[in-house]
């Protein structure tokens, strides 16, 4: 748990970056701070591992105030991802990765071991491992700088605009990964972002920030889509929202249409979607199609799975020829389709839009 | 040339007689110069004082500080102790504004994440900083080496110059062969020393001399590019 109790934040010169800050961050948690910049939301996650000291107020580990722990161990302990990586330009990858490991005292073989670990951990080549950052490309450096963050495998994890810098493709990928890695080795995570999207893609728990320092809401993505707080939440999250909390709920039972058998040509019938249209669904999921009368294959992009959520099916369905999305049972094998219809009563607006006082 | 063939021995004699006393003092500057550097790279008012004498320093011409030195040092005049310190304080103060800018150009960013993932202060100056800014550093060395090695020929005024003493005993014997042979020595001379740091320096520096073929085939295999 990490507890920030009435914290405030000036530099010298009068800026304000942080103001009167309460705010719990629970163990395991992913925790997202969000703001335009100056909002100090760099500030606040540069307070944890005492980077930055706070001119009012106290910080909290597990109930110990990190004023009171020599900062070079408290930052031993906390894992820290950089914007652009910030690898050590000097060092191979291997030894970049390895870096904390040895600051705690790891002799250099296996300080090495545990760093090609982190290196398979996080999707890297291990063939990487000799090269120097400086031949790596953007997306790799920030996997390695990620690498060297749980090499160590630290409690805490700090992320500072970790996927700013990496074209959206790689981000898309970088993001996902995160996801996965969380999903698997449960760290109390705090990332600074300014992508709202971002921040409600990754985050369980999201704090707002605005300018000034101050803490505009702090609840669940569902939440701050649904129910912000203030205008100023509101203008953050306010492009689809609707859509967009979508996100958070599964498709679960929908009805749904069985495919029919297969004719002699193995296509499927799909005159029931669109006249003229057939399924074929070829060897793999992967090699699906919808066929039309001319015999023209339009592949079935992204099969759906009832554990999806409602916008990767609403999606599907709308980028489809025929209107309807390929439905896959636990195993991944096509079982039905699903059209506009079936998904319709669960697109009705009952994520209750409260009013505000 | 013909000259250094018929004269071997001597030539060898002065041509260690200078090597000495030119390695001696960059090897004593380097380090004097690294000791300021990082302990006062961070310290604004103690960094510009120290610019201050070491161009101070630099200023004073060398004839007058083989000649001064022994008076405050309390050296025999004829010791070559004071060439060689006359010289580190040349280097040094050479040198010190080198590794200050040097440490200057290492990537606040990269500072950052070392403090960030655990480096104590002390840490990171002698294993970030310090290997970071050997690129610069090695080009200021060079230059500080070739003063050096054309400096010490001045000590030949005050008897203790290496291969200056070509030089002095070529003039008043006019002997123009002995000062060419001077000469030749010393440029060739300066050029080993300046391709042996440079040498070294690139063996130090891996990452700064990066084939571009690999770094091409990194480029390549990541499909995506920065920003």
């Amino acid at each position: 748990m990490i507890t920030f109790e009435s914290v405030s934040k000036t530099y010298p010169g009068g800026t304000q970056a942080v103001e009167n800050l309460s705010l719990n961050i629970a163990t395991g948690s992913f925790t997202v701070l969000v703001g335009p910049s100056g909002c100090g939301k760099t500030t606040t996650m540069r307070m944890i591992n005492a980077m930055v000291t706070p001119t009012s107020g106290r910080i909290l580990l597990d109930g110990n105030d990190i004023a009171e722990i020599r900062p070079v161990s408290l930052r031993l302990g906390i894992g820290y991802v950089m914007q652009n990586g910030g690898l050590f330009p000097h060092r191979s990858v291997i030894d970049n990765i390895a870096t904390v490991q040895r600051l705690l005292g790891l002799d250099k073989k296996n300080a090495r071991a545990k760093a090609f670990e982190a290196m398979e951990r996080v999707g890297l080549d291990t063939s990487l491992a000799k090269r120097f950052p400086a031949q790596l490309s953007g997306g790799q450096q920030q996997r390695v700088g990620v690498a060297r963050a749980l090499a160590a495998d630290p409690p805490i994890l700090l992320m500072d605009e970790p996927f700013s810098a990496v074209d959206p493709i790689v981000r898309d990928e970088l993001q996902q990964e995160v996801r996965r890695l969380q999903a698997e080795i449960k760290k109390t995570i705090v990332m600074v972002t300014h992508d709202i999207d971002e921040a409600l893609l990754l985050g369980d728990k999201i704090a707002v920030m605005a300018p000034g320092g101050t803490l505009q809401q702090y609840s669940t993505p569902l939440e701050i889509l649904t129910r912000p707080a203030n205008d100023f939440v509101q203008s953050m999250v306010s492009k689809d929202r609707g859509f967009r909390s979508l996100s958070f709920e599964p498709l679960g039972q929908v009805p749904s249409t069985a495919l029919p058998i297969p004719g002699a040509d193995g296509l499927i019938n799909a005159t029931t979607l669109a006249p003229g249209w057939a399924l074929d669904l070829g060897h793999t999921t992967a090699s699906a199609s919808w066929v039309n009368e001319s015999g023209q294959r339009y592949p079935v992009s992204t099969p759906v799975r009832r554990t999806d959520t409602l916008r990767e099916a609403l999606d599907a369905i709308l980028a489809s020829p025929v209107g309807a999305a390929l439905l896959t049972d636990v195993h991944g094998d096509p079982t039905s389709w699903i059209t506009l219809e079936d998904l319709s009563p669960r697109l009705a607006p009952k994520l209750s839009l409260e009013p505000r006082a | 040339m013909n000259w250094i063939l018929n004269n071997t021995e001597q030539t060898w004699e002065l041509t260690r007689e200078h090597l000495y006393l030119s390695i001696i003092p960059i090897i004593a500057g380097l380090v004097a110069a690294l000791v300021l550097g990082l302990v006062f790279g961070n310290r604004r008012r103690a960094r510009s004082i120290i610019t201050t004498l070491a161009s101070a320093v630099f200023t004073i011409p060398s004839l007058a500080l083989f000649v001064v030195l022994p008076s405050i040092l309390g050296t025999q005049i004829l010791d070559p102790l004071n060439v060689v310190i006359a010289l580190s304080l040349y280097s040094a103060s050479l040198l010190v504004r080198t590794v200050f800018d040097a440490l200057d150009a290492v990537p606040a960013q990269v500072l950052n994440a070392a403090e960030a993932v655990g480096y104590s202060p002390i840490r990171r100056r002698l294993l970030i900083d310090l290997p970071l800014s050997l690129g610069p550093l090695a080009a200021g060395l060079r230059v500080a080496a070739v003063t050096n090695v054309s400096l010490v020929s001045v000590g030949a005024v005050i008897g203790i110059g290496g291969l200056g003493q070509l030089f002095t005993s070529g003039y008043q014997r006019s002997y123009p062969d002995q000062i060419l042979a001077g000469i030749i020595m010393i440029l060739i001379l300066a050029l080993l020393l300046d391709r042996l740091i440079a040498g070294i320096a690139r063996l130090l520096t891996p990452w700064l001399h990066l084939s571009t073929k690999e770094t091409a085939t990194a480029s390549a295999s990541g499909s995506e590019a920065k920003k």
